[in-house]
């Protein structure tokens, strides 16, 4: 609570608003003291909230699964050895069942993008007042705790999967082919520029519907729990446990669209025949 | 809520975590889950050939004791056999013997009889004489009537 008046329009916009760090105007870097501020940086600028979150997610992530790596037991798997595989078995089901070519990285890769959504998209569950109280107790006057209700990073992930597509659409088709399918396709060569139209529009698609889905999935949801934060606090617990029950199911599916979507699109991108 | 440097970042870091996934994460577990599969695998196959080798070693044991079963009961027939063969030859070899015996002792007591009877013959043959001695006293010449009386104790 930064301003100290306690509206509720102040109170939202207050939740809403990135711990910047970026170039001012006049060229020094700092922190944005407010949402003017911020937004008069440009693009020149970070979102440590987001980051570092999603950095220490990621992590953690990482350092789970990197434990049950380095002490996989054939023999007698740990209960959270057990845990930890039948989320690569249910990875690697989706990723055999969706997924015809032959790429070493696609299961890597699905499992990154479902475990690390999973764990931003958690962040939401977390009530949402204590993690930027605390913030502010230590002079940090605004934090969005959940990463993915950050554009940033939703888009950072889908431009990620964005080259991807790219990448393995010419090094499996060949450039000529990929152009060829961009072009030559569905009205055949004298409907070319309606062709690169459409499906540069299908191409296009794929990474903003990715990173919106997800963005207006956790956004919205994460709206519900600060409008439901601006009742009276004995009422409170009669919508948001109800609606976090239901949030999580949010949390797991958004996850696992996004992973299936993922693996969609690389299984697209290797397809030689279109 | 504005796009900025943030999202180069998120990149970045997502293209990181992947490379880390793809290169320490991923390939140890699913390799030590795919050996554990296949150890269980192997397991299961190993029981299931013990198995049938215990089946198969029971069947073999059953015929064993079944054949040794037979042998046994073979044995103990030709044995019977033998046996009976045994006692017909003994009971023969005895009969004979018997029969030896037999006619041995019936021509020792003919003897004796024929004996006994040259003996009571003579006994008679001088009791006669005796008695004839006593009747007659000094009229009987011994010498005369040792032929008659010799002769009357032949035809006794």
């Amino acid at each position: 609570m930064a301003s100290g008046e306690l509206t509720s329009g102040a109170y939202i916009k207050h939740h809403l608003q990135n711990l910047t760090y970026g170039k001012f105007p006049d060229g020094h870097w700092g922190f944005a003291n407010d949402a003017l501020e911020a937004k008069e940086m440009g693009f020149m600028a970070f979102h440590v909230d987001t980051l570092g979150f999603s950095f220490v997610l990621g992590v953690l992530f990482l350092f789970l699964f990197a434990m049950a790596a380095k002490r996989a037991s054939i023999e007698a798997p740990s209960g959270f050895q057990n845990f930890l595989e039948s989320i690569i078995d249910f990875i690697d089901e989706n990723v055999r069942g969706s997924f015809s070519g032959k790429n070493p990285m696609v299961a890597p890769l699905a499992l990154t993008t479902f475990i690390w959504i999973i764990l931003m998209n958690t962040m939401d569950l977390v009530p949402v007042d204590w993690l930027p109280s605390l913030a502010g107790a230590m002079g940090v006057h605004f934090l969005k705790v959940v990463p993915t209700t950050d554009p940033n990073a939703t888009f950072g992930m889908s431009i990620g999967i964005f080259l991807l597509i790219l990448y393995y659409s010419v090094k499996e088709k060949g450039l000529g082919g990929f152009v060829g399918e961009l072009t030559l396709h569905p009205f055949g060569k004298w409907m070319l520029p309606f062709n690169l139209f459409l499906e540069g529009v299908n191409l296009l698609a794929k990474p903003v519907s990715l990173a919106l889905r997800l963005f207006g999935n956790m956004y919205a949801g994460e709206m519900i729990f600060i409008l439901i934060a601006l009742l009276p606090f004995w009422i409170q617990w009669s919508l948001s446990l109800p609606w976090a029950i239901f949030h999580i199911l949010i949390v797991l599916l958004q996850a696992f669209i996004f992973m299936t979507l993922v693996i969609v699109y690389m299984d697209m991108a290797h397809q030689k025949e279109h | 809520m504005n796009i900025n440097l943030t999202l180069v970042g998120q990149t970045i870091m997502f293209a990181m975590f992947v490379w880390f996934c793809m290169k320490f994460i991923w390939p140890p577990l699913v390799e030590a889950m795919a050996a554990r599969k296949k150890s269980i695998e192997d397991g299961l196959k190993a029981a299931e050939l013990g198995k049938e080798e215990h089946a198969l070693a029971q069947k073999n044991a059953e015929e064993l004791i079944a054949s040794t079963k037979n042998q046994a009961a073979e044995i103990i027939a030709n044995a019977d056999k033998q046996a009976n063969v045994m006692i017909d030859n003994a009971k023969g070899v005895a009969s004979e013997e018997a029969d030896k015996i037999k006619v041995h002792a019936k021509s020792e007591l003919d003897q004796e009889v024929v004996k006994a009877r040259n003996e009571l013959k003579n006994q008679v043959s001088t009791l006669v004489m005796q008695g004839v001695n006593s009747v007659l006293e000094k009229e009987v010449d011994v010498k005369a009537h040792k032929d008659m009386l010799s002769k009357l104790s032949q035809s006794l």
